[in-house]
């Protein structure tokens, strides 16, 4: 109770301050991203460049902000580079599977259409779920259904669709969902 | 010097394997017997094949003295946003215009 008068007005200037913030940057994480693409083009750690390539990751999201989204917020980072790294790992073993099939007889590949019904809600992580499943070979995402609550998905061999849709639910939703949106 | 040959040794691998597959998704290609089949060749291809070339591409100019090189990343980074998303409309597509899949194929997409 002592606390809480002196601790107000010093609450209002930093919610001030966060607004004007907002205001002057409006999407940090974006801004970094420009920052590191830059660096990575021009492929040259000099000073002029971190200058340069600062003073771009600033200026352009700020012309520009009015065109972007809603930006959403990245809730989990560690959870995220899990993720990351689980789905390069997913991209190498299943590739060699792939090989092997698309190399072995045609006549024992299995291929199936199936539904992955969504519980993320957000297009960014339907997005971000679709590509995963397109890049992780043996399934490519097809369809959106039009009230975006089912994705299609065609897959090169499976044995068991409801098992497979549970896997891919659990693997890549599920941290997706925790990432991205607060369940 | 010892250093250097073990380091092209690994950028030889690197390169080999990439290629091949990028080769055995040019395969799949011929050899798959629909054409929803036949889309998972390419978008794949691309994600291994294309990345063991540029991890050589990487290593092999990081090594040389001249500081190291990341724009390979780029590449990478670029190329994992637009292949699903082009494998994605092309698969959208087929489905619109009715593509025949083979009989075997298990479900039926929706519409």
């Amino acid at each position: 109770m002592n606390r809480s008068t002196p601790t107000q007005p010093a609450d209002k200037r930093h919610l001030q301050a966060a607004r004007s913030a907002r205001r002057w940057l409006p999407h940090p994480a974006l801004s970094a991203f420009m920052w590191v693409l830059w660096l990575l083009m021009v492929n040259e750690f000099s000073a002029g460049h971190i200058v340069l390539g600062a003073i771009l990751a600033w200026l352009i999201p700020f012309l520009t902000h009015s065109f972007w989204p809603e930006a959403t917020t990245l809730r989990k980072p560690l959870l995220a580079t899990r993720f990351v790294l689980l789905v390069l790992w997913d991209i190498v073993v299943a590739n060699v599977i792939l090989a092997l099939r698309v190399l072995g007889p045609m006549k024992k590949l299995q291929p199936a259409f199936m539904t992955l019904p969504l519980d993320i809600k957000e297009d960014f992580t339907i997005t971000l779920l679709a590509s995963t499943i397109s890049l992780t070979p043996g399934t490519v995402s097809a369809d959106l259904s039009a009230d975006r609550s089912a994705l299609l998905i065609h897959v090169l061999h499976v044995d068991d669709i409801d098992a497979s849709v549970t896997e891919l639910k659990q693997r890549y939703e599920t941290p997706l969902k925790e990432i991205f949106e607060c369940s | 010097m010892e250093n250097f040959s073990a380091i092209e040794g690994v950028v030889a691998l690197l390169i080999l394997s990439g290629a091949s597959f990028a080769l055995i998704g040019s395969i799949g290609l011929i050899r798959l017997p629909d054409f929803y089949m036949r889309l998972h060749g390419p978008a794949k291809a691309t994600t291994l094949g294309v990345g063991g070339v540029l991890l050589a591409s990487m290593l092999f100019f990081s090594t040389r003295g001249d500081g190291i090189s990341l724009h390979e990343l780029l590449v990478t980074l670029f190329l994992f946003i637009t292949a699903p998303v082009s494998a994605h409309i092309v698969a959208k597509a087929a489905l619109h215009i009715k593509l025949p899949y083979i009989e075997r194929t298990r479900g039926k997409p929706w519409q």
